[in-house]
């Protein structure tokens, strides 16, 4: 009961987020891609970070947290998400991904189906994740919509950025949707962007229309390039032919997602500007379009120069945001092995953190404890990449987080299976 | 529970001699009796596995895990004619000739086991094509064996020995049914043919699965099971026939006269029934283990695991009572309904309870990492309060899949005797930064990080873009 009550006042009574807080002592990681500093104070004011760095004083009246022995950090975030989309795979009833028989698809907008208090939300949070990219499938074209940008707070407002990006499948995946192929794909996507582009062009009211005038209008911010376009694509063929997209639509803010085999084609990419948020360790053949997948391709695209973050497109089942940290400290361990191509400590951590918020030129805003960031803040017992660690402390726009979640109360209720006086569901 | 054919019919053969000679029985019966379990060939696709040549060599000064829970500082492992022959600390002599391999500042352990893999039925390309892991046109088809789908070309199987350090793997058909069909134990070493991949004497398995899985393949297709419900009573309706069907060839095994039809279905139960074929059942829940439980009493089989068993902590005691094991993930959690109440605690809770807890990986991609999946279990249970050691945790990836294949006398701890099954670890392999740098299997060194041609690339690999590369 203790615990609960604790809980409930971490909700109710948590700090303005006014609150000015210092924390010091602890190793801390920017998420800029620079290396860990040791002993090193983040000054948090206002929801957003003051300072962050080595030699930095404690403002008069901060509250001090020390995180002497522990590890200090901006909180992760999830580059490919479907968090408050949906429960799980095997629920369809709770999906909101996708929308196959809407006659909309690019004007689908994800930010009005979030929902924060899913088990996923707090469970997530409590590894250390602190946003999410809120990613929808493609449903009856191969463009699934308007993503979002959310925060994991434990409260109900969790919508940070609307209709962030369209997201678009153009591999695999988009031939379905698209109607059989990948010229089919494009064909529809260089009419949707044409209308987009000139809507007198356009005979909306058609019978036989390929796209609505809601779904042009949606992609309107794309073709004038202030919204970025999400492009799933994994063969390095199929990223050449989305790269020349630029070419008809100089404008256009192109993210690759997936990019499996972007290693073979990394100098044109880099070239073309154009950032990646790549799926993190695949290695396997898993499809005939990302026959050449390894797990040095991260690595091989940060060292043509390109701008790289990882996510969980395209891992099989268990794609748990929990899992980026981990899968950051195996590209880390990459370096170790003879002909790979790893990540030193500091880019690994910014994959996770600064580079998906700069993929969708967000880093201004979330992903490092550079001045002027929200505060996204995550304390961990020990370096954050490591199996062994876990958060002690989570701010979230400066204000505090729990650390438990449904899981943690399900573990401390058979934590002793047996059940005692009474049966196991009076026991909290 | 250990499955050699030789020792089972010799056995059978010397019983029947007594008969003969003893002359109990009478003469025209006891003459065309086959003797038990000698009614047909129990194994027709035998191995053809052989182990491949490797030298005489000692690990030395490594920090060693003998999977088992023991540790070892400062510690040698000596390999020899295919087989662990000593493992001890520094004060083993290295026997002359030996390769050494220095292993300072890194671990040696037995190679990793899973106990649930797909590697070969749903191999890489994921194309409809090679798409063979559920036969799903019938709620039962104990008929169906995984090894008559496993495609030796997968490229998973590479993954898993480089990445993971993966040595044994059992394939299992998926969980589209009940009685989803045999299993099939392998070495992790390519071959030409299934059978070049089998692991010798290896008991085979019967997957069975619970839950959401089958009722919602046959209900979707409108026909039962379409519920819990219907599921044991489909289940229990063909133990029924099981039994009917053992009761007959025991009695012309024991007693001769005209031979039972043969079903091939029937075989694999009878073979359960037999205790010769291990039960590896798919279920998520703990009300519906403890079902299953009881229908194992009813029937008198015994359920060797419970795989994905995602609320085995709630019932830890139960199954510590009942001898079963639990073969988890370490945290996967809520990709469906039967798996909502998913902890990271549940090994720890299974192993602190004292009950048989091991990790598997059901994937692909998580087969690569079951060291760190044990690696964060084992953190969650830390932080839950429960002492627990690396070298205790190490287990979950060792012996405890080792036993439930029935295989724990031949491989999953560094024991002398035991098959070459070692992994060379180059940091801790707890840790996120660590990989195998050398493998070996029964003594041969089949993947070394420092040698690109100790590195496997399959068929189907082969000529395509990424060719050898380090994957």
């Amino acid at each position: 009961m203790k615990r609960l009550l604790l809980a409930a006042a971490a909700l109710i009574a948590a700090p303005l987020p006014a609150e000015t807080i210092a924390i010091t002592g602890g190793t801390l990681a920017i998420g800029d891609g620079s290396q860990p500093i040791k002993g090193g104070t983040v000054v948090i004011a206002n929801g957003r970070v003051v300072a962050a760095g080595a030699g930095v004083a404690v403002p008069a009246g901060a509250r001090v947290v020390d995180a002497t022995g522990k590890w200090v950090s901006p909180g992760i975030i999830a580059g490919v998400s479907t968090l408050g989309l949906m429960e799980g795979y095997g629920m369809s009833e709770t999906n909101d991904l996708s929308a196959d028989k809407s006659p909309f698809s690019a004007a689908l907008d994800m930010s009005t189906a979030i929902n924060p208090t899913g088990q996923r939300i707090g469970v997530e949070r409590a590894a250390g994740v602190t946003r999410a990219f809120v990613i929808p499938a493609a449903g009856n074209t191969m463009f699934g919509g308007q993503g979002a940008v959310i925060d994991l707070g434990a409260d109900m407002d969790p919508v940070t950025r609307p209709r962030a990006f369209q997201y678009v499948e153009l591999g695999e995946d988009g031939m379905g949707p698209a109607g059989g192929s990948r010229p089919a794909a494009y064909a529809l996507l260089r009419v949707a962007l044409g209308a987009a582009a000139n809507p007198a062009s356009a005979d909306f009211a058609s019978k036989d229309a390929l796209i609505t005038r809601q779904d042009a209008e949606a992609l309107a911010p794309v073709v004038r390039g202030t919204q970025p376009l999400l492009v799933h694509v994994e063969r390095a063929a199929d990223i050449r032919s989305v790269l020349a997209l630029k070419k008809q639509y100089p404008a256009i803010r192109l993210v690759l997602v997936g990019a499996t085999e972007g290693w073979m084609v990394a100098g044109e990419i880099a070239a073309a500007g154009v950032p990646v948020i790549a799926a993190a360790l695949l290695d396997l053949p898993e499809k005939f379009e990302s026959i050449a997948a390894t797990q040095s391709n991260v690595g091989r695209l940060a060292k043509a120069g390109v701008t790289v973050a990882i996510s969980n497109a395209d891992i099989s089942e268990g794609p748990y945001e929990s899992y980026l940290a981990q899968y950051a400290g195996n590209l880390v361990a990459l370096t170790k092995i003879p002909g790979a191509q790893g990540l030193d400590w500091g880019a690994a951590f910014a994959t996770i953190t600064s580079k998906p918020a700069a993929a969708i030129e967000m880093d201004g805003e979330i992903g490092s404890l550079r001045p002027g960031r929200r505060a996204d803040v995550v304390v961990w017992d020990g370096d954050p990449l490591e199996l062994s660690s876990a958060p002690t402390a989570i701010f979230i726009d400066g204000v505090a987080q729990p650390t438990t979640s449904r899981q943690t109360r399900l573990r401390d209720r058979y934590l002793d299976p047996v059940e005692k006086g009474l049966p196991k569901a009076y026991e909290r | 529970m250990v499955f050699n054919n030789k020792l089972r019919f010799s056995v059978a053969v010397a019983l029947a001699l007594t008969a003969c000679t003893g002359g109990a029985a009478p003469k025209s019966a006891s003459s065309d009796a086959p003797g038990k379990g000698k009614g047909f060939d129990h194994d027709p696709f035998p191995s053809t596995y052989h182990a491949y040549p490797g030298a005489p060599t000692a690990i030395v000064h490594a920090t060693v895990y003998d999977g088992e829970g023991g540790r070892i500082e400062d510690g040698t492992v000596l390999l020899a004619g295919g087989k662990v022959t000593a493992v001890g600390g520094p004060d083993l002599a290295v026997p002359a000739g030996a390769t050494v391999v220095d292993g300072t500042g890194k671990w040696v352990t037995p190679g990793v086991i899973d106990v649930h893999s797909h590697l070969g039925d749903y191999p890489s390309p994921a194309v409809k094509a090679l798409s063979d892991g559920n036969e799903a046109t019938a709620p039962v088809t104990a008929q169906v064996w995984a090894e008559h789908s496993v495609w030796p070309q997968d490229p998973g199987f590479s993954r898993a020995l480089v990445n993971g350090g993966v040595t044994t793997l059992q394939i299992l058909p998926g969980s589209a049914n009940l009685f989803g069909g045999r299993s099939v134990t392998l070495k992790n070493v390519y071959a030409r043919t299934v059978q070049g991949m089998k692991f010798p004497g290896a008991p085979y398995g019967l997957k069975m699965a619970c839950g959401e899985n089958p009722k919602r393949v046959y209900g979707g297709k409108n026909r039962e099971p379409s519920t819990r419900m219907g599921n044991v009573a489909v289940d229990r309706q063909t133990w029924m026939k099981a039994v009917e069907y053992k009761r007959k060839w025991d009695k012309y095994e024991e007693k001769g006269g005209e031979a039972p039809a043969r079903d091939a279905s029937m075989d694999t139960l009878m073979g359960v029934l037999n205790g010769e074929i291990l039960v590896h059942n798919h279920c998520y829940r703990a009300d519906e283990m403890a079902i299953v439980l009881d229908m194992a009493k009813e029937f008198g089989y015994k359920v060797t695991a419970f795989h994905h068993a995602v609320e085995a902590y709630k019932i830890a005691d139960l199954l510590k009572a009942t001898g079963t094991c639990a073969a988890v993930w370490a945290d996967w959690y809520g990709f469906k309904m039967e798996s909502y109440d998913g902890i990271r605690e549940n090994l720890a809770i299974l192993h602190n309870a004292g009950a048989c807890v091991m990790i598997h990986s059901d994937d692909q991609n998580g087969i690569q990492r079951l060291n760190q999946e044990v690696a964060k279990a084992l953190a969650a249970g830390r932080r839950a309060g429960f002492t627990i050691s690396d070298e205790q945790a190490w287990t979950w990836l060792a012996i405890a899949p080792a036993r439930a294949l029935g295989i724990a006398d031949r491989t999953g701890s560094l024991k002398p005797g035991k098959m070459g099954d070692v992994v060379l670890w180059n940091g801790n392999p707890l840790s996120v930064y660590t990989r195998p740098e050398k493998v070996w299997i029964d003594g041969a060194m089949l993947y070394d990080a420092n040698n690109p041609k100790l590195r496997p690339v399959s068929d189907f690999e082969l000529g395509q873009p990424g060719e050898g590369d380090v994957k």
